[in-house]
C-alpha cells in the first residue's frame, strides 16, 4: 500500500535574480512502513522534498499523494487537518513552543485533536518515559539541553502514532548516545506499529537504520537503494 | 470551541512572556479606562443633579396640563378636573408620587420693592416626596396644609425684598375674568435651594388658598407624577395617558423641559465619543503591542501551522491575547475607578467654578454618580473597538506560510 507518492513534481525558489531548481520532475513512491533516508549534498532538495511530502510547501508542478489523497491542491485547512491526522514531524531545529511545558509541547497536537485530558495524560507520560524524559515533564525548553528538547519534538511527533513521521536532521544536534537511542525509537515504531518514516540526514548512523536510501542531487534521485537495516 | 482551552492558555502564555511590554500595555489600559469611568462619573453626577433638581423644582417625570397652558400659563388655561376627580382617577393608581398644582405667574410686593415669580398653589403633603425645598431646613417653616395662609420664599428673594419670615408680602396676579386677584400674605418661611434662581423664582403657597385667591374653585393648573426612574418615564406616561381623555395634554419632563431633555441626550452622546477617543489612542499602542507579539514568534506560528493547527486557530490565539490584554487591564482600571469614585460620591466642592456651573443649572456641590451601565458601556465599547483593532495583526499572523514562518531567524 502507497504511503507517499510523488509525480514529478518541481519546486523553483527564486534567489535574488537567480532560479534555483529546489525539485526538478522528481517522481518517488514510499509504501507504507518503510524506512527511507533522503540524503544529499546541502541544497540537494531533501528539505524541500519533505516539505512537500508533508503539505508545507506546493510544488510548482506535478502531483503530491498522502494517504492516497492528492494534496498538492488541497486548501490551507484541508492541508492542516491532514497533516494533524497523518503525519508528525520533526524539524531539524528543535522547534518547541518555548511557553509550554515539556509535558504540554507533547500534548499539544493531541489537545488540537481533541484526545480528553486524562488519555493526553497517560500517552504523554507514557511517551516522556519511552524518550527518557520522567521528570522534566514541567520543564519549559529553555530549561532543556539540546538533546532533551530534540526528544521531547520526536515524542511529541510520534504520540498519537502518525501514520508517516517526516524528520529532517533528527539527529544533528544530539551526541552519539542519544542519537542512537531516538534511531532505536523509530525502529521499534516502524516495526511494532508500521509507522511509515522519512528522513532527511547526512548522518551515517541515521543510514545504518534506513531500510532504503534516495540519494538526491540538484533537485533530481541519482540513487535509490534497499539495504538491510540496523 | 474545542480549541479555546489550548488557545487560552498559549495566549496567556504568549501575554507574559515579555512581561514588562505586557505592564506598560496594562497600565495604559488601566488608566485610559479609570480615566474613562472617572470622568463619565463626574460628568454623570453632575448631569444627574442638574435633570434631578430640574425635575423636582418643575416637571416632575410625568405632566398634564391644559392643552394651552404651556404656550400661556395663565389663570384660564387650567385643568377642567376638580379635585375629587383627580383624586377618583389617580388615588389608587400606585404612583410614587403625584400632586396637583395651582402655577400662575405673579408680581410679589414687599413695603420696599416688587418682584415677578411663579406662585405655586400646593399641598406639601403631597410633594414632600420629591420637592426640591427640604422642610425641615426651611427658616421658620414650610406650609402645614393646602389651606395655609402663609407664604413661604427662597432665601435669595426675601433678600431682594428686604423682607423676612413674620413680615407681610402681597402677592397679585388675574382671575379667570382678568380682573386682579391679590391677597397679603404672612412670610413664614424662607426656603434654600442648590441655585439663587430657584431661590429667586418661586413662591408656595396652600394650594386651596391659591384656588380662592384666584377663585377658580377646586380646579388646578398643573398634575405632576413621579416614577422610580427618570430616563424610563414611559410606564408612569402611559398609565397616565390611559387615565385621561383629549381636553388635557400629557408631556414627558423632556418635552416640558426641552433644554435638560437635550441636555441628557448631548451627554449620553459625549460619553460615547470620549470612550471612543481615549480608545482610539489606546489602541495605537494595542496594535503595536500585538503587531510585536507577532513578529517575535513568527517561527512558533509556523511550527503551530505545521503541526496542524488550523489558520483561524491561530487568528483565534491572537484575538484571544488581545482581548485577554483588554480584559486584564480594563478590570483594574474599573477597580481603580470604583475605589476612587466611590469616595467622592458624597460631595466634591467645586465653589471656586460654581458660579460657572450654575449657568449651566448645576450646583457648587458635584456627587460623581458610578452607574453600573456606564462601566459596562466603557467596558464594552473597548473590548469591540479592541477586536476589531486585533483583526489586522491576527489575520496576518493566520496568514503566514508554514514553511516559510518556520525558517525565519
Amino acid at each position: 500500500m502507497t504511503a507517499v507518492r510523488c509525480v514529478d513534481i518541481c519546486k523553483t525558489y527564486r534567489q535574488g535574480d537567480q532560479d534555483i531548481k529546489a525539485l526538478d520532475h522528481l517522481s518517488v513512491e514510499i509504501q507504507k512502513g518503510e524506512f527511507v533516508c533522503l540524503m544529499s549534498p546541502s541544497g540537494g532538495g531533501k528539505t524541500t522534498l519533505l516539505n512537500a511530502i508533508g503539505g508545507l510547501d506546493i510544488p510548482d508542478s506535478g502531483e503530491v499523494w498522502v494517504a492516497d489523497k492528492r494534496i498538492d491542491q488541497m486548501s490551507k485547512g484541508e492541508l492542516a487537518d491532514l497533516r494533524l491526522a497523518n503525519i508528525g514531524f520533526v524539524f531539524q531545529a528543535y522547534n518547541l513552543i518555548p511557553v509550554l511545558t515539556a509535558q504540554e509541547n507533547i500534548e499539544f497536537v493531541m489537545q488540537v485533536q481533541g484526545v480528553p485530558t486524562a488519555r493526553r495524560r497517560e500517552k504523554s507520560l507514557a511517551i516522556l518515559e519511552e524518550v527518557g524524559l520522567t521528570g522534566l515533564e514541567s520543564r519549559r525548553p529553555a530549561a532543556m539541553s539540546g538533546g532533551q528538547q530534540q526528544r521531547v519534538a520526536v515524542a511529541r511527533a510520534i504520540v498519537s502514532r502518525p501514520a508517516l513521521v517526516l524528520a529532517d536532521e533528527p539527529t544533528a544536534n544530539l551526541d552519539s548516545k542519544t542519537a542512537d537511542e531516538l534511531m532505536e525509537l523509530f525502529k521499534e515504531l516502524n516495526e511494532h506499529h508500521n509507522t511509515t518514516f522519512v528522513i532527511a540526514t547526512h548522518d551515517q548512523r541515521v543510514m545504518r537504520y534506513a531500510k532504503r536510501i534516495i540519494r538526491m542531487r540538484d533537485g533530481r534521485i541519482v540513487d535509490d537503494i534497499e539495504q538491510n537495516a540496523a | 470551541m474545542r480549541m479555546l482551552p489550548v488557545l487560552s492558555r498559549l495566549a496567556w502564555r504568549y501575554l507574559w512572556r515579555n512581561h514588562r511590554r505586557t505592564i506598560v500595555m496594562l497600565s495604559a489600559i488601566s488608566v485610559g479606562a479609570w480615566a474613562m469611568i472617572f470622568m463619565t462619573a463626574l460628568t454623570r453626577g453632575m448631569v444627574d443633579q442638574m435633570i434631578a433638581d430640574g425635575i423636582s423644582v418643575i416637571p416632575g417625570h410625568v405632566q398634564v396640563h391644559n392643552p394651552d397652558y404651556l404656550d400661556d400659563p395663565s389663570v384660564n388655561n387650567r385643568i377642567a378636573l376638580t379635585d375629587a376627580e383627580l383624586e377618583q382617577r389617580f388615588g389608587e393608581a400606585g404612583f410614587a408620587a403625584w400632586a396637583s398644582r395651582v402655577r400662575v405667574p405673579a408680581v410679589i410686593t414687599s413695603e420696599r420693592e416688587s418682584r415677578g415669580v411663579t406662585l405655586l398653589g400646593i399641598d406639601p403633603d403631597a410633594e414632600r416626596a420629591f420637592s426640591f425645598v427640604d422642610y425641615d431646613k426651611v427658616d421658620g417653616r414650610f406650609l402645614e396644609g393646602p389651606d395655609d395662609n402663609g407664604v413661604v420664599i427662597g432665601a435669595k428673594l426675601a433678600e431682594t425684598l428686604e423682607t423676612t419670615v413674620g413680615k407681610r408680602i402681597v402677592l397679585m396676579s388675574q382671575d379667570p375674568d382678568n380682573e386682579i386677584a391679590d391677597r397679603g400674605f404672612r412670610v413664614v418661611g424662607l426656603f434654600h435651594a442648590n441655585m439663587d434662581v430657584y431661590e429667586e423664582t418661586y413662591a408656595f403657597i396652600g394650594k386651596r388658598t391659591a384656588q380662592k385667591m384666584l377663585r377658580i374653585g377646586d380646579t388646578v393648573s398643573e398634575l405632576v407624577f413621579v416614577g422610580s426612574d427618570y430616563r424610563n418615564v414611559e410606564p408612569v406616561y402611559e398609565k397616565v395617558s390611559a387615565a385621561v381623555d383629549d381636553s388635557v395634554k400629557v408631556s414627558r419632563w423632556t418635552e416640558v423641559d426641552t433644554y435638560l431633555g437635550t441636555m441628557l441626550g448631548v451627554m449620553d452622546g459625549f460619553m460615547l465619543i470620549w470612550v471612543i477617543v481615549i480608545f482610539l489612542a489606546l489602541s495605537f499602542g494595542l496594535v503595536n503591542t500585538l503587531v510585536m507579539a507577532v513578529f517575535e514568534r513568527v517561527r512558533e506560528i509556523g511550527l503551530m501551522l505545521a503541526l496542524g493547527m488550523k489558520p483561524m486557530s491561530i487568528l483565534g490565539q491572537i484575538i484571544i491575547e488581545s482581548m485577554m490584554l483588554l480584559a486584564v487591564g480594563l478590570l483594574i482600571g474599573d477597580v481603580l475607578a470604583y475605589v476612587t469614585v466611590k469616595p467622592l460620591e458624597s460631595g466634591v466642592d467645586i465653589s471656586i467654578v460654581a458660579k460657572g456651573m450654575e449657568m449651566f443649572g448645576a450646583s457648587s456641590i458635584l456627587y460623581p454618580k458610578l452607574y453600573m451601565d456606564d462601566v459596562i458601556l466603557s467596558n464594552v465599547v473597548v473590548l469591540v473597538l479592541g477586536f476589531l483593532a486585533s483583526l489586522s495583526p491576527a489575520w496576518r499572523a493566520s496568514r503566514y506560510e508554514p514553511v516559510e514562518a518556520i525558517t525565519k531567524v
